[in-house]
């Protein structure tokens, strides 16, 4: 008796806590037969947040705690003329990305955590700079989120051009979601569009909305730390950090709602609802969602020839189960799910990208950089 | 019979005062559970079990209990490699949150009054500022 006692308790109590009701019905496999090693490239790093790829084959790394190095010919330089970064809870500084036209205009676009503006505190802020003599010449800040806060959470991040050259960002709702992600007056929970210089296209969605913040592109974002252009289609797809479970992958399209936190698959911290609904007219259903979460950050389409068998899958980094997930996609919707590389011994996996070499590179909290080798290389 | 009236109407007004007054540990408490939402909640959960395997708890912890300086040196400055929690080892990286003293304070009083866990000894800004990395 005493022991069903127990047992029982231990159903209710996991019930209480974890009852997810939306569970990911596709679950993540071990991998059968893996043809590729990781092997650590760039050691001795803490949170490599952002990489990019210079054309000379060297590589920009950022540090969350506001270091950009410049990583050539294996030696890792510090680069100088790094803005102020309000290094706090889960931001600091961020993504970079190459202007798709840099080896002719030099452009470099990176998000950090800026104390810029009024307030105590801070917000998302997008910056493009030039390298020279590593130092970060002719700065401009194309885009300051407001108002600044001292919430820690929630920070977005990435950043992404698309074929036409527009430049995409994403901005978290800094732990407001109840009144930053629905409202298009306000900054945060909302994926960005704007020209190469920061200029606002003439046809974004909200241009002509009173008070509306007009570089939004798509709003109703929780915090989408995954952006990447589908070479196939040209679509942006996003990913975006649920709360208990209920992380997505999204097809951004303009003007869009996504609807956070009106829906979701996810629950509060605490295992109870905050919303009875998953569905709502008017509101974008995920391509796919995660539940229990993986806390997705940075993701990528796979096109190399170097991985035959992994060609227009994606690829998302795992921060809390700290691996590499590999997610088989057919017809926008993901057939399969494989779990890579979870013995590394690091902390989160925190990006993912695919180098002008072919090669596959992700980064591991603690570790550093590691790149994916064909076994029969 | 009037004196015993008077002795009680003014133990009625000795709870009142006390109950309505909150000391300053349960301010900073106060303060800490609103810091612990904002950077502590996504990894160690509202309830502070944190996450099998991954994200060692918070509540009932034996290491929070009885390493007190290392854990506000942990919240302070970030924490990496393995510790061992109720007999469990994990090893994880938690990255440097950024906050201020007061901040950990703060939160250190929350946690250690949390979920079970009792703490008499009010963590204060003077003892997190002189702990360094």
């Amino acid at each position: 008796m005493k022991q069903y006692l127990v047992l029982l308790s231990v159903i209710l109590y996991s019930y209480v806590s974890y009852a997810q009701p939306y569970a990911t019905k596709i679950l993540a496999e071990d991998p059968v037969n893996l043809n590729y090693t990781a092997e650590l490239v760039i050691p001795d790093l803490n949170v490599p947040w952002g990489m990019a790829f210079l054309p000379d084959g060297s590589m920009l790394i950022t540090e969350r705690t506001g270091e950009l190095y410049h990583f050539k010919n294996g030696m890792k330089t510090s680069v100088e003329g790094v803005p102020d970064v309000y290094v706090r809870g889960q931001g600091g500084l961020m993504d970079i990305e190459l202007h798709p036209d840099y080896p002719n205009n030099g452009w470099i676009y990176f998000s950090y955590s800026s104390p810029e503006g009024e307030g105590e505190g801070g917000n998302t802020a997008i910056m493009r700079a030039k390298l020279s003599d590593n130092m970060l010449v002719d700065k401009q800040l194309l885009y300051k989120a407001v108002p600044n806060t001292k919430k820690g959470q929630h920070w977005g991040s990435r950043i992404e051009f698309d074929n036409d050259g527009y430049l995409y960002f994403s901005i978290g709702e800094r732990g407001e979601g109840s009144y930053n992600a629905q409202d298009i007056t306000r900054d945060g929970g909302k994926i960005y569009r704007l020209k190469d210089d920061g200029s606002i296209p003439k046809d974004n969605p909200f241009i002509t909305v009173t008070n509306a913040k007009k570089a939004i592109f798509s709003y109703g974002h929780r915090n989408p730390q995954g952006l990447v252009k589908n070479p196939e289609t040209g679509e942006i797809w996003e990913h975006e950090h649920g709360p208990m479970g209920g992380d997505e992958i999204n097809i951004i399209h303009k003007g869009k709602n996504y609807g956070w936190q009106v829906i979701s698959y996810g629950l509060n911290y605490d295992g109870t609802k905050f919303t009875d609904i998953t569905k709502k007219e008017g509101m974008e259903q995920p391509v796919f969602y995660w539940v229990p979460s993986i806390a997705p950050c940075g993701m990528i389409f796979v096109t190399s020839d170097k991985y035959p068998d992994w060609k227009g899958n994606l690829l998302v980094c795992s921060l809390k189960f700290k691996y590499l997930e590999r997610l088989v996609i057919e017809d926008n919707k993901v057939v399969k799910r494989e779990k890579l590389f979870g013995d590394l011994q690091g902390g989160k996996f925190r990006n993912v990208r695919q180098g002008p070499d072919g090669y596959i590179y992700f980064a591991v909290e603690g570790k550093g950089i590691y790149k994916i080798i064909p076994k029969n290389n | 019979m009037r004196l015993f009236f008077l002795g009680l109407l003014f133990t009625f007004f000795s709870i009142f005062t006390a109950v309505s007054q909150t000391s300053p540990l349960q301010e900073s408490i106060k303060r800490g559970s609103e810091i612990y939402t904002d950077f502590c909640m996504q990894c160690h959960l509202s309830t502070g079990l944190g996450q099998e395997d991954i994200y060692p708890p918070l509540a009932k912890s034996d290491y929070l209990m009885t390493n007190r300086e290392a854990s506000i040196r942990g919240i302070k400055f970030g924490q990496q490699g393995e510790m061992v929690v109720n007999g469990k080892t994990y090893n994880n990286i938690m990255s440097p949150l950024g906050l201020t003293d007061d901040e950990v304070a703060d939160v250190m009083n929350y946690i250690t009054n949390s979920w079970g866990n009792t703490n008499d000894k009010m963590v204060t800004i003077e003892e997190v500022s002189k702990i360094k990395k």
